[in-house]
């Protein structure tokens, strides 16, 4: 059986903080990796639209010295003709040495690891998870604090459909002394299945609030999150919510100094632009972190170490 | 009230007051041709009320299926007009193709032909969750 990554807690702590330590090495020394997956052949299968990850995942093979395949919508592959997940993955599987998959609908990925016989790496499916936008996550905390324990982050937006959210807070709920504030409308707080597993059932500290600007100059570290038009039914409920939080260097003026403001991106909003040039802004730098984890992924999971 | 003793085939006993027509249904014992004995509101010494289903024929029933309907069901195998066995059932780890996502947003709501498949997450509260996208369902008895 290949080793798949659908959920975040498919890897242990050790294994994410060995990918880490990777990816520490790659940004140090990369032409040692430049043709560590040469002739291996990454698919990347976005059945939904994306500009970083897609990209980021082809760069990331590119720069281990092997090539990629794939497509980048649904409309461009046989799904329109109405082929199943399972189906297209068989297909593929014939062609590639890994794939990368997003997809719309909730447990596609895990649908999809049922029938292939190389690793699947989920890229995002709807709503439910998005395990390497949270290695990305936790690499640029690594890179911005040091340390992936004892700190206070803020989570502020759309908590209640951002999978990126659900996925970060269940991978640093299994590291010590790290205190969660969950800012949101009241609409779309967090899950409560996901508090009940993550927080609840470890016991670890959270507080909800609709209130940025109260609970900023706690924080350590502050993840923006985007409110997203397409998980909406109901396009009414997202022009109420989408300008929830907008944050601008006002702000900012009781933030900490030290204070590390992480966003997945894409942005609409609810980061103006003018934070761009704060020093504590660090969402330009997760971008590029995005490349190096899924650099270190790819290897682990094709079990090539250099 | 008499109710003639089986020769061959299953009792299902401890069934909670009032659910027996429930899982009458749901095991689709309607399809089949022979005796079946459905007796409401029994005496039970540690239940006050129970009922009771007496099937007559040597059904391989899915005790998977009959754990996450009801666990404290006791199903007792008759063989020669003799139990043989007594069966105590649990709440099953995993349930495939017995309950169904409901969610909209679920790759098994739109791609039907995989199998469904959920994981129990919670004992003490019955809750299961779909594997696929992890929606909770609520028991259905």
């Amino acid at each position: 059986m290949p080793r798949n990554l659908i959920d975040i807690v498919d890897l242990s702590v050790e294994e994410i903080n060995e990918l880490i330590a990777t990816a520490e090495d790659i940004i140090a020394n990369p032409a040692k990796y430049q043709d560590a997956c040469a002739h291996k052949q990454l698919a990347t299968l976005f059945f939904e639209p994306s500009t970083r990850t897609r990209l980021s995942f082809e760069s990331a093979m590119l720069g281990l010295g092997g090539s990629v395949l794939g497509f980048s919508s649904a409309s461009s592959s046989s799904t329109a003709k109405g082929e199943t997940v399972g189906d297209t993955i068989h297909t593929v599987s014939c062609y590639a040495d890994i794939i990368a998959m997003r997809h719309p609908k909730e447990g596609a990925p895990l649908a999809a690891a049922q029938v292939a016989d190389v690793p699947i790496i989920n890229a995002g499916d709807g709503g439910h998870n998005h395990p390497t936008q949270t290695l990305t996550d936790l690499l640029t905390i690594h890179r911005e604090k040091g340390r992936l324990d004892n700190f206070t982050i803020g989570f502020c937006g759309d908590l209640k459909f951002g999978r990126t959210v659900h996925s970060l807070v269940n991978a640093l709920s299994r590291y010590s002394n790290i205190n969660f504030v969950l800012i949101s409308p009241l609409e779309l707080k967090l899950p409560r299945y996901v508090k009940e597993e993550a927080l609840k059932k470890k016991g670890i500290p959270y507080t909800q609030t609709t209130d940025l600007e109260s609970v900023i100059p706690q924080l350590d570290i502050l993840y923006m999150t985007r409110v997203q038009k397409e998980r909406f039914f109901n396009e009414e409920d997202y022009l109420r919510l989408k300008d929830s939080y907008v944050l601008t260097p006002e702000k900012l003026v009781n933030a900490k100094s030290d204070l590390s403001i992480l966003h997945p991106l894409p942005r609409v909003n609810e980061i103006s632009v003018a934070v761009d040039k704060d020093p504590r802004a660090a969402y330009w730098r997760q971008v590029k972190n995005g490349k190096f984890i899924r650099m270190a992924l790819i290897m682990k999971l094709l079990g090539i170490e250099v | 009230m008499n109710i003639d003793s089986i020769q061959n085939g299953v009792v299902l006993d401890h069934i909670q007051a009032g659910k027996s027509m429930d899982i009458y249904k749901y095991l689709h014992l309607d399809e089949l041709d022979c005796q079946v004995a459905i007796i409401k509101n029994a005496r039970s010494e540690h239940m006050g009320r129970k009922d009771i289903i007496k099937i007559d024929y040597p059904l391989d029933l899915d005790l998977d299926v009959l754990g996450y309907i009801d666990s404290n069901i006791t199903v007792n195998i008759i063989r020669d007009g003799k139990r043989v066995e007594k069966k105590h059932l649990e709440l099953p780890h995993k349930l495939v193709n017995v309950i169904h996502c409901k969610n909209p947003r679920c790759i098994t709501v739109s791609e039907s032909q995989l199998d469904a498949i959920f994981l129990l997450s919670d004992p003490a509260k019955h809750t299961y969750r779909c594997a696929y996208c992890e929606t909770a369902i609520d028991k259905k008895f």
